[in-house]
């Protein structure tokens, strides 16, 4: 049977996270943006410490996945239209420890610019072999690989003439709740990136070209894709347990 | 060191990707302990306008305050038959509802305790990273020594943070990203 609450609190107290340097994340409100200033509190975040609730999160689950899951070429009758590429790299955090056994799930447009998504309105055409989702585990290294096929620009209708880099949406977990980071992986020398709001919402440009991948003569595999390597990091332990 | 990859918004076209297939709204098994609860809520933008296209991600622990995590080290038993990670998409009316359970009390820094609590992750597009709030639970005792919603200091705003009950059996949350009723969000 469970003990009295009191004998159980004194466990709690495990180290959390380090804090978010200064410029590495988007700040808010963001006007360049046109959704964000009416979808972000106006009032200032309150700090909290890492408590249990903070540095424990969802870690499980990631069984089900399967292989298969990580080929976005392979999901249909025929191969999708589009140039083939393998997007891999290494999770690890700010210690460049690895992140094993985390998932990390993909979202894409297809070859022409338009998402599967009910919603897309974009008038390219769908492609009846591209779905443009996947998912994959990283390994005990922490590296995980999709193989899928490199997206195209879209318009939006944020500003006159708006279109977004090329980008695959990424989401992944890592080992607490404040790890969780959904980011997006942009490609080296697109021409649409100094005019997109949303890459340029990072304050710290070095943090931005932490979100272009490069391009990996060595992932390459000749007479059939082009290789991409994007490392992703995520916040990394303080080295002792946070004063309350 | 390594720098971190920033974080860049959801964007509209998440759904199937993300949601669909992967959909996690109810969170208990019929051999799950503890007291069955339906979190739900609408999600409002600044000007009290539904947002119908939000990811909410919750993170509980289990009846007994327990966590799915090799980081608890809390003695008590663990339910096996409960994960404590919930996520859904919000309709188009901005309303979002989980099944779940009511956690147990989670220990806190030092010797403190913390009252029972859900974890909230808010993504949608026109956010470019997402925004952090709890769930707590009206008349739980322990609210009023709880070392988080302490930091709140006004009263007003920290009823943002506390869900009422229904008679059904729910609690209702709702997440004011603006306005006059904005929600309390964390920095983590
Ligand atoms: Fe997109």
């Amino acid at each position: 049977m469970a003990k009295p609450h009191e004998l159980w609190s004194a466990m709690s107290d495990v180290p959390g996270y380090r804090p978010i340097p200064e410029g590495a994340m988007p700040t808010h409100p963001f006007p360049d943006y046109r959704s964000n200033p009416v979808r972000v509190p106006r009032r200032p975040l309150v700090p909290i410490p890492h408590t249990l609730s903070e540095v424990t999160g969802p870690v499980y689950g990631h069984e089900a996945v399967r292989t298969a899951e990580a080929d976005l070429t392979t999901q249909h009758a025929g191969a999708p239209l589009g140039e083939r590429i393998i997007v891999w790299g290494r999770v690890i955090d700010e210690d460049e420890r690895a992140v094993p056994n985390t998932l990390l799930e993909i979202w894409q447009a297809n070859a022409a610019g338009r998402y599967i998504h009910q919603l897309d309105q974009h008038p390219a055409p769908l492609d009846p072999n591209f779905t443009g989702a996947g998912r994959a585990v990283s390994d005990s290294q922490g590296n995980y690989r999709f193989v899928t096929i490199r997206p195209g620009a879209y318009p939006w209708k944020n500003h006159d003439n708006a279109w977004r880099p090329a980008h695959i949406h990424i989401s992944l977990f890592g080992p607490s709740f404040v790890t969780r980071l959904v980011t997006q992986m942009y490609f080296p020398g697109d021409p649409l990136l100094p005019l997109d709001p949303i890459y340029n919402s990072v304050p710290d440009p070095r943090a931005r070209e932490r979100l272009v991948a490069s391009f990996d003569l060595e992932a390459t595999v000749p007479e059939w894709a082009l290789g991409y390597r994007f490392d992703i990091v995520l916040r990394g332990r303080r080295a002792t347990p946070m004063e309350a | 060191m390594a720098g971190l990859t920033p974080s860049q918004t959801v964007g509209p076209f998440f759904h199937y990707a993300l949601t669909d297939d992967h959909t996690v709204s109810e969170l208990a098994s019929p051999q799950t302990r503890g007291q069955r609860i339906t979190l739900r809520g609408r999600v409002l933008d600044g000007e009290g306008r539904a947002v119908p296209d939000a990811m909410i991600e919750i993170w509980q622990a289990d009846a007994e305050g327990r966590y799915d995590h090799p980081d608890d080290h809390q003695d008590r038993p663990r339910d096996p038959t409960f994960h404590g990670f919930g996520r859904c998409a919000s309709d188009e009316r901005g309303c979002y509802t989980f099944r779940t359970i009511k956690p147990g009390p989670v220990a806190g820094p030092g010797n403190t305790l913390q009252a029972p609590h859900i974890l909230v992750n808010l993504f949608a597009r026109g956010l470019l990273k997402q925004l952090v709030t709890r769930v707590y639970f009206a008349h739980e005792p322990l609210n009023d020594s709880d070392p988080v919603l302490g930091l709140v200091e006004d009263d007003g705003r920290r009823a943002t943070l506390i869900a009422n009950a229904e008679g059904d059996g729910s609690y209702v949350f709702d997440i004011h990203l603006g306005g006059a009723s904005e929600t309390v969000f964390f920095e983590t």
